[in-house]
């Protein structure tokens, strides 16, 4: 029984992670449908900048939480810029857009192993973080599994507010369902991308903060994810947030449940043939948007 | 331009593009010569190849291997050569793919002509250039620990083999009382084989194997394992895992409150450079099997630091692989000196009992196996990020690749 609860928790937490580095690309890819390939190394720039903040000011105190908000702003304008300088040129051109950020994701990797060396770097976890929470000897939570549980849900809540309740979150969906009638109607479509493609960047930001808990951090970890992210958005149904939430959940689960009983090659298999199964029967994923520009 | 359709291309393309990086290795077909390749030794220098990955994924690693054996070539050279030759080192990049291994070798040991060749790390990529140095003729060092059960006549292995590093770990384990132990390791020939063999281990001395578990190359989700590894109620653990997922699994392992007090972790891919990237946070005081520390005492290991730490940078650590490394090439010096030649069929000859004072302590040569003998060690993670030793061996252990010497081993070749 422990052991399932133990699991059940271990897979809500995969979920959560899964669902943090995806949560992003469900705006960048999932509403603006800009494929683009170098998210990973936006959040590689998010777990980085926690290792730059923790040279600059010692100890992990608060270091991680002040890293939030920077990794946000970092992430962020890397994608502004991204957006601006290159994806905006190429909006209807969807095979290009995919070859030239797949491009810009490895002139990123390099200039990460340029300027912080080829091997892993380290950052200390805050001490309150490290440890966790015993609810009986055998079933303990770990902190940093809460944390990022506590941190991918007040992402959602967040960008669930911000595109439901606010004027931005209005004219984003506005150009997502009707981009030329939106345009006519005076919404600044070039604006309202840079700026749904500044929050997508800079959620990635905030997953690499998170990811700096559980993982290594270098050159390669965010190519190392980048396939679950696209996964999850896909299966969720592109364009829907809470596809993408359920899907995640549902992935970590299924894997952390399978895995327990056989092994993790084997989990990994059958969560892919479970989702190429779901495909199948759903190919536009678990929820459609409907929108009045249909092919 | 935001149709469905457009949307559904997308992920297509995706898929294919992910698909295309999952499987971007080349296949190199190795044009079999009937005739060896003989090095040329006719001018003032002797050209050495160097082969280790400089680019992709091992390239952490082996580029350190590089280093360390550019630094021995530099040492040689300062003190005359060998046989009045300066050395000159061509490095070659693997660049982690196997394949690129084989033709690499081959453009060595055909158009650059040299006398030997050091380097390789992962198992994948010594058995892909093994057929090439055997069809060939020539001399390969190989620097790193590994799963034994091998004896190319044309490769000398300077790291570790399974009774000089595990057997050791597994000795120190029962001596400990650690007697029930769970197995974790990455998905691949070199853990696969060590824990059938310590699992034959277990079976002749009393020791419980309470799990097994593989994680794939590059898997950062230890969740399910740590859990796993938990509710066994191990006594300890036996680490196979390479690379990245190390760092996964430690982090995973603190947070889920088990420590080196509880249930110590026994290591065999973890040296100083990789305690410097999990961090000592959550690798302090856990275990490490190998032949050679930063801290093993002694005049030849303080040179090898302080020459390394010169050339390269006070803030890098040395690690054993990279000391094999830098041995091998001292070593197969000696056996050229002894040879009077640098004919690959004469040093062969020669090889038998030629012995180096070595960073790690005397090392020899075993003609037989071409193996070395290694003083094992095990050691403990520092908050300073270095290993100190908790236990030798006393002396230097005959390698033993087949394990022929161990009764419960039979079976396993």
């Amino acid at each position: 029984m422990t052991v399932i609860v133990s699991q059940l928790f271990t897979g809500v937490s995969i979920g959560a992670v899964l669902l943090l580095i995806a949560l992003g690309l469900s705006l960048t890819f999932g509403q603006m449908g800009v494929i683009n390939m170098a998210h990973g190394e936006f959040i590689m720039a998010g777990a980085y900048t926690v290792y730059v903040l923790q040279k600059v000011i010692t100890g992990a105190g608060w270091s991680l939480l002040i890293a939030l908000p920077i990794a946000f702003a970092v992430a962020g304008a890397m994608g502004v810029l991204l957006e601006f300088l290159l994806i905006r040129r190429l909006y209807a051109r969807p095979l290009d857009t995919l070859l030239v950020t797949w491009g810009v994701s490895l002139i990123l990797q390099q200039a990460a192993r340029d300027i912080f060396g080829a091997p892993n770097v380290q950052t200390r976890a805050p001490d309150a973080l490290t440890g966790n929470i015993r609810i009986t000897d055998d079933l303990v939570l770990s902190n940093n599994r809460l944390f990022i549980l506590a941190l991918a849900a007040l992402a959602v809540v967040a960008l669930t507010v911000v595109l439901r309740f606010t004027s931005l979150g209005r004219r984003i969906r506005a150009v997502v369902q009707n981009r030329d009638l939106a345009a006519v109607s005076g919404i600044p479509t070039g604006r309202v991308d840079r700026l749904t493609f500044f929050i997508g960047s800079g959620l990635a930001g905030v997953a690499g903060v998170a990811l700096t808990l559980l993982g290594p951090i270098g050159p390669t970890m965010g190519t190392n994810v980048i396939i679950d992210a696209f996964l999850v958005v896909v299966a969720g149904g592109i364009g829907h947030l809470k596809g993408s939430v359920i899907v995640a959940f549902a992935l970590g689960t299924l894997q952390s449940l399978i895995e327990y009983s056989t092994t993790v090659s084997v989990a990994k298999v059958l969560v892919f043939v479970a989702i190429v199964a779901f495909l199948q029967w759903r190919p536009q994923g678990l929820f459609t948007l409907r929108t009045r520009s249909m092919a | 331009m935001y149709s469905l359709r457009g949307r559904r291309t997308g992920a297509l393309l995706i898929a294919v593009a992910l698909a295309l990086t999952a499987c971007g290795s080349k296949t190199g077909e190795n044009e079999s010569s009937s005739s060896g390749a003989v090095a040329d030794t006719s001018g003032d220098t002797v050209k050495v190849g160097l082969l280790n990955s400089l680019s992709g994924t091992m390239a952490i690693s082996e580029v350190t291997v590089r280093d360390s054996i550019k630094l021995a070539v530099e040492e040689i050279n300062a003190s005359g050569g060998v046989l009045g030759k300066k050395l000159e080192p061509i490095s070659e990049d693997g660049a982690s793919d196997w394949p690129t291994f084989a033709e690499k070798a081959e453009k060595l040991i055909k158009e650059d002509r040299v006398a030997a060749v050091f380097g390789c790390w992962t198992s994948a990529s010594r058995k892909a250039v093994k057929p090439v140095f055997e069809e060939n003729k020539a001399l390969l060092f190989y620097p790193v620990q590994y799963e034994g059960l091998e004896q190319s006549p044309y490769i000398f292995y300077t790291g570790a083999t399974t009774n000089q590093q595990i057997v050791p770990g597994l000795d120190y384990l029962k001596s400990q009382g650690k007697t029930s132990v769970y197995l974790v390791g990455s998905d691949y020939v070199f853990p696969r084989t060590a824990n059938k063999i310590i699992k034959a281990y277990a079976a002749a001395n009393g020791m419980t194997i309470l799990g097994e578990d593989y994680a794939p190359l590059g898997s950062t989700e230890f969740g399910t394992i740590v859990n796993k590894v938990k509710a066994s109620k191990a006594s300890a653990v036996f680490n196979t895992l390479n690379g990245d997922s190390n760092v996964a699994f430690f982090k995973e392992y603190k947070s889920a409150g088990l420590t080196a007090a509880t249930m110590p972790v026994v290591s065999v891919s973890i040296a100083e450079e990789e305690v410097k990237s999990i961090g000592t946070q959550y690798l302090a005081d856990q275990l490490t099997a190998w032949n050679y520390y930063q801290t093993t005492p002694g005049a030849a290991n303080e040179k090898f630091v302080k020459a390394y730490k010169a050339k390269y940078g006070a803030d890098k650590p040395t690690s054993d692989p990279m000391e094999a490394a830098y041995v091998s090439v001292y070593l197969w010096k000696a056996m050229v000196e002894k040879a009077g030649s640098f004919e690959v069929a004469k040093v062969k000859a020669a090889s038998d009992g030629v012995t180096f004072e070595a960073p790690e302590g005397t090392v020899t040569i075993d003609g037989a196996t071409q193996h070395i003998y290694k003083t094992a060690r095990i050691g403990k993670v520092g908050g300073d990020g270095l290993i100190t030793e908790v236990w030798n061996s006393g002396s230097p252990v005959k390698p033993d690749p087949y394990l022929k010497g161990y009764a419960w081993a039979t079976g396993l070749s």
